[in-house]
């Protein structure tokens, strides 16, 4: 291999860009251009994901400049361990998506041209790859807003719903707001690294060197905090997150919600880590925080759903949460120059980043697979998809079972190590800290529990028990190539799941980059079978003997009580001895879900009535039963309608101006020149 | 040679004595309660007798159950029993202990927990759905509460690992610490529940209105029950004896040490007939309460653990 990572991850977006500017010579002959176009996207994604696990690996920093875009402003790129990480995940779920999406696509034939589709879906990987090669803030924002638009027309592409377009409009809103802040963060960086007045200071070399006054450093990273939040779908900036995620096609919200937010995260780790070098420890207090709350409303919210694809989305609102934890907890240890404990902290952070791109994959290609055969998203009125769909049915429970953070999955591996790093905090010297540590770890306990019930529910509903819907829908298991997707992210969960030293033993370059300490002499001190982050004695844990331990019980135990003597008979299941069970009658979503409803109901706006229809006959009995539930956001009151009101009032206001006269829009311009006149 | 031998031979014989000595907790349990309500009782071996009989009936499947359903039992059973050889029961040096440290205990549990719920869910009828929502609202509740709990015992002995914390409680001098008194009272509640033991859930009980664990598993029948049974009695036993190990651990055998085997086993046995006392005492003045009032239950047993944490960081 002759190629540096840097050239070969260039390599893959030239052939990304490449595809999406052939699609449309094929857009005639649609099947040909969906074979064509996703096997040479998943070529790139895997050539891209080469790259970035080379590049970690190799624990090297590559740099080109790119002598293309304005005069005097070429295009820095720059691929170090970080980036290559990011890339490798991002490349990795891409790869498993453009095969599954071979598949997938083809259900729009016939209904709609899947052209803009492969372009967009091009387009879009080829943006998040260049967010991450770009070494200069001016480079960042074009291949920023490459990303924030190539997927806002991924979202619209079924734009025949009102609610897609609705949805769509928001994301770009709020993606745009959040690229302002960015921009302005950079901004103040570039100017405290070389003037305001010239641009040299734009590129993140020149930042990194910088010293910025205190204050405004804090002012930097707030804003570049809050903008990627806005992207990542931090409670409470999430509400685009859950109307645009569903709507999309089902291969597209997987990359969405697998990797387009782990973009903000590493746009978060890049600014506090390595441009701003963390100062303050409330810094890392404020990403706790956001962090904790967007893990605990994420998984409520996610507990209420009966959208399928939403609740994943919801789910994924979690998951940030959860990385955010890790995240400010890596830099509150970074404040107190506790390297060892950052660099625990920051390995569960990004180890979470890579377990949550794959299994939140796998589970909206899951879902996509039963979107297909089922032609609708409400869990209510489906049910007993495990009898159908022989394939799905396992890899979505594998799936379920990894994002419960569960045992031997890989769910589990990042929570344990972000459980490490909560309990390894009594030694931090700030007593505000002490406090809000225990309840930090209470919370992400809560979490995890909560997660568990979701997923649950998830499963029992879509797969297990009878179908619920009305009509008798034929269901069809999902073709091969969907398969083969759904497979390959599966074995990804569970090899990430048995095998962490291997894993924490290959990124670690990256903690040692940013925090300067490794963990994995330690980790791996015990060999590759105990995971001991610290010490053996402090905590261990050994995924392939509980992963092994289990398997050799079940089977000796099936073994020794399986006697083929005795056939199984089969029956009805119990009725009470009154018959006529109706498929109706089995615990629906909403059921399942009504406990939390009613313990932690004042977090939600829920609307509940019940009608009953009397019996003509017999008074004392309803003859008929209508429920009718609505939960809403609550934030989207208190938080988004008074902006959304304030500027449609403004915008009224302002709209005085126009009377759609020229004599009068000519006088505006004289009094501008006028008054610009005599204050310059 | 004998070094090497000790902690394989420790491990054998706390596997073999947790499948064995769990029914004869729960037959311990049933016997005092019978003479507490004036009834004559089956005896202490009565367990064994059920589950032998269960054994050689015929099982008998719902008929919309899948694969999920067939397969439970087993999962159930083998997680319990992978716990069973991790948790230090009879000794702190065993092979198997570093497996999992109390965190991986806690999520070794909650897979049994998750297929059971699972497998409710697949029956297609009311009972087992209503079975696993509830079942899982009274753990989403309770595992923060039990992480909580053993977090702070892993505060003060500063490691996670069962077995260390076993044996840093038992080499440190006793003094009586605000945040375990705390962690002990929260583990206690949870335990009940988690368990399903009055006044949580009632595991004598198959009314509709009230039954948890009893709703999920109400279409087992032959060999899968015998092993659901035979896992939950384990369950219990291995509650019991992971709060023994965080809180009583004196008694415990150390490492390489055969001569304490016989005293770790006549304290374990000593301690264990105290819990089922102590039980049973719970079961006969208490009432079974409502499934709503279950949540301030736990939500008092978190807050407890939760104030035990603090206590640590701040007083200790």
């Amino acid at each position: 291999m002759q190629n540096s990572p840097l050239e070969l991850s260039l390599l893959s977006v030239i052939l990304f860009l490449i595809t999406a500017a052939i699609a449309p010579m094929l857009s005639s002959r649609q099947g040909l251009l969906i074979k064509l176009s996703f096997t040479f996207s998943s070529v790139s994604a895997f050539i891209a994901a080469m790259s970035g696990f080379m590049s970690v690996s190799a624990g090297t920093v590559d740099r080109i400049t790119l002598l293309i875009g304005l005069p005097d402003l070429p295009f820095y790129l720059r691929l170090d361990p970080l980036s290559g990480f990011f890339a490798a995940i991002i490349s990795l779920l891409g790869f498993f998506i453009s095969i599954y999406s071979i598949g997938y696509v083809r259900a729009f034939i016939g209904h709609r041209s899947v052209t803009p589709l492969v372009v967009f879906y091009n387009l879009f990987m080829a943006g998040m790859l260049l967010v991450l090669l770009s070494d200069d803030a001016y480079f960042f924002m074009v291949s920023w807003e490459l990303m924030a638009v190539s997927s806002f027309f991924l979202v619209c592409f079924e734009d025949d719903h009102a609610q897609n377009r609705r949805a769509g409009f928001l994301y770009l809103i709020m993606a745009h707001i959040g690229a302002v802040l960015i921009l302005l963060s950079f901004g103040l960086m570039a100017g405290f690294a070389n003037g305001f007045e010239n641009f040299s200071g734009y590129t993140f070399s020149a930042m990194r060197y910088s010293h910025m006054p205190d204050v405004w450093a804090t002012v930097a990273f707030l804003l570049a905090f809050f903008g990627f939040a806005m992207k990542a779908g931090v409670f409470p900036l999430h509400a685009w997150l859950p109307e645009a995620h569903p709507v999309a096609p089902s291969n597209v919200s997987a990359l969405m919600s697998g990797v387009m937010l782990k973009t903000a995260i590493y746009g978060i780790i890049r600014v506090a880590f390595d441009l701003l070098h963390v100062s303050d420890w409330w810094w890392g207090g404020i990403v706790l925080i956001f962090g904790l709350i967007s893990a605990v409303m994420g998984v409520l919210y996610a507990l209420m759903q009966n959208d399928l694809k939403r609740l994943l989305a919801y789910s994924s609102v979690e998951n940030i949460g959860l990385i955010l934890v890790s995240i400010g907890l890596a830099m509150i240890f970074k404040s107190f120059n506790m390297g060892v404990l950052a660099s625990l902290a920051l390995m569960a952070a990004l180890y979470h980043s890579f377990n949550h791109a794959m299994f939140k994959g796998l589970l909206f290609m899951g879902a996509g697979a039963v979107l297909h055969s089922t032609h609708q998203r409400n869990m209510e009125s489906m049910g007993g998809l495990i009898h159908k769909m022989k394939w799905t049915a396992p890899l979505m429970l594998l799936g379920c079972l990894a994002a419960s953070g569960l045992p031997p999955l890989n769910g589990f591996v990042s929570e344990w190590l972000t459980f490490q790093s909560f309990l390894l905090s009594p030694a931090l010297p700030s007593s505000l800290l002490n406090l809000l540590i225990p309840l930090g770890a209470a919370l992400v306990a809560l979490t995890g529990a909560l997660a568990a019930r979701c997923y649950i529910k998830v499963y029992g509903v879509t797969f297990l028990g009878r179908w619920r819907g009305e009509h008798n829908t034929v269901i069809q298991e999902a073709g091969w190539a969907m398969r083969l997707g759904m497979i390959m992210a599966a074995l990804a969960c569970l090899a990430l799941g048995v095998f962490p030293t291997f894993v924490i033993g290959w990124m670690d370059v990256i903690p040692e980059m940013l925090v300067e300490a490794k963990i994995s002499t330690s980790a791996n001190a015990s060999g590759w079978l105990w995971l001991t982050p610290v010490a053996a004695e402090r905590a261990s844990y050994s995924a392939p003997l509980v992963f092994l331990g289990v398997l050799a019980i079940i089977l000796a135990i099936y073994k020794a009580f399986r006697s083929k003597s005795m056939p199984v008979r089969r029956v009805p299941a119990w009725d009470c001895g009154l018959g006529g069970l109706t498929n109706r009658m089995q615990y629906s979503s909403t059921s399942f879900s009504m406990p939390t409803r009613r313990i932690y109901g004042f977090l939600f706006n829920i609307k509940e009535t019940v009608k009953y229809g009397v019996n003509p006959y017999l008074p004392m009995f309803n003859n008929k039963f209508i429920y009718h539930l609505k939960i809403r956001d609550r934030i989207w009151h208190i938080f988004y309608k008074p902006f959304a009101d304030a500027s449609f009032w403004i915008a009224r206001r302002v709209s005085r101006l126009q009377h759609g006269r020229i004599q009068i829009y000519l006088l505006y311009s004289f009094i501008t020149l006028i008054i610009l006149l005599v204050f310059a | 040679m004998i070094n090497e031998a000790y902690p394989v031979f420790m491990e054998s014989l706390q596997v073999i004595m947790v499948l064995v000595a769990a029914p004869l907790l729960v037959g311990w349990i049933r016997m005092l309660k019978c003479w507490s309500q004036g009834r004559t009782s089956a005896g202490i071996f009565q367990p064994f007798r059920d589950l032998s009989k269960l054994f050689i009936k015929e099982t008998v499947l719902a008929e919309n159950v899948s694969w999920i359903f067939t397969a439970t039992p087993y999962i159930v059973f083998g997680a319990t029993v992978l716990a069973g050889a991790i948790i230090p029961i009879l000794s702190v040096d065993l092979p198997l202990s570093a497996t999992a440290d109390i965190i991986a205990l806690v999520a070794i549990f909650a897979i049994a927990r998750f297929f059971m719920a699972l497998a409710a869910t697949d029956i297609g009828t009311a009972f087992g759905g209503m079975g696993a929502s509830r079942e899982m609202m009274v753990s989403s509740l309770a595992e923060p509460a039990v992480l909580m709990s053993v977090f702070t015992v892993s505060l003060v002995s500063s490691s996670t690992s069962l077995s260390h914390m076993a044996h840093t409680l038992t080499s440190s001098p006793i003094v009586l610490r605000p945040s375990l008194a705390f962690a002990f009272l929260a583990f206690v509640l949870i335990a009940i529940a988690e368990t399903g033991r009055i006044p949580v859930d009632n595991p004598s009980t198959h009314l509709e209105l009230t039954m948890i664990h009893e709703a999920m598993i109400l279409e087992y029948s032959g060999r899968h029950l015998a092993l659901i049974e035979w896992s939950n009695m384990m369950k219990l036993f291995l509650f019991a004896s992971l709060g023994i190990a965080s809180f009583f651990p004196w008694g415990i055998a150390g490492a390489d040490n055969i001569k304490m085997l016989p005293m770790a086993l006549l304290a374990l046995a000593l301690k264990l007939a105290l819990a089922g006392i102590f039980v049973v005492v719970i079961e006969t003045v208490l009432a079974k309460m409502r499934v709503f009032r279950v949540p301030e239950f736990l939500g008092f047993a978190f807050l407890l653990a939760t104030l035990g944490m603090l206590s640590h960081f701040i007083l200790e």
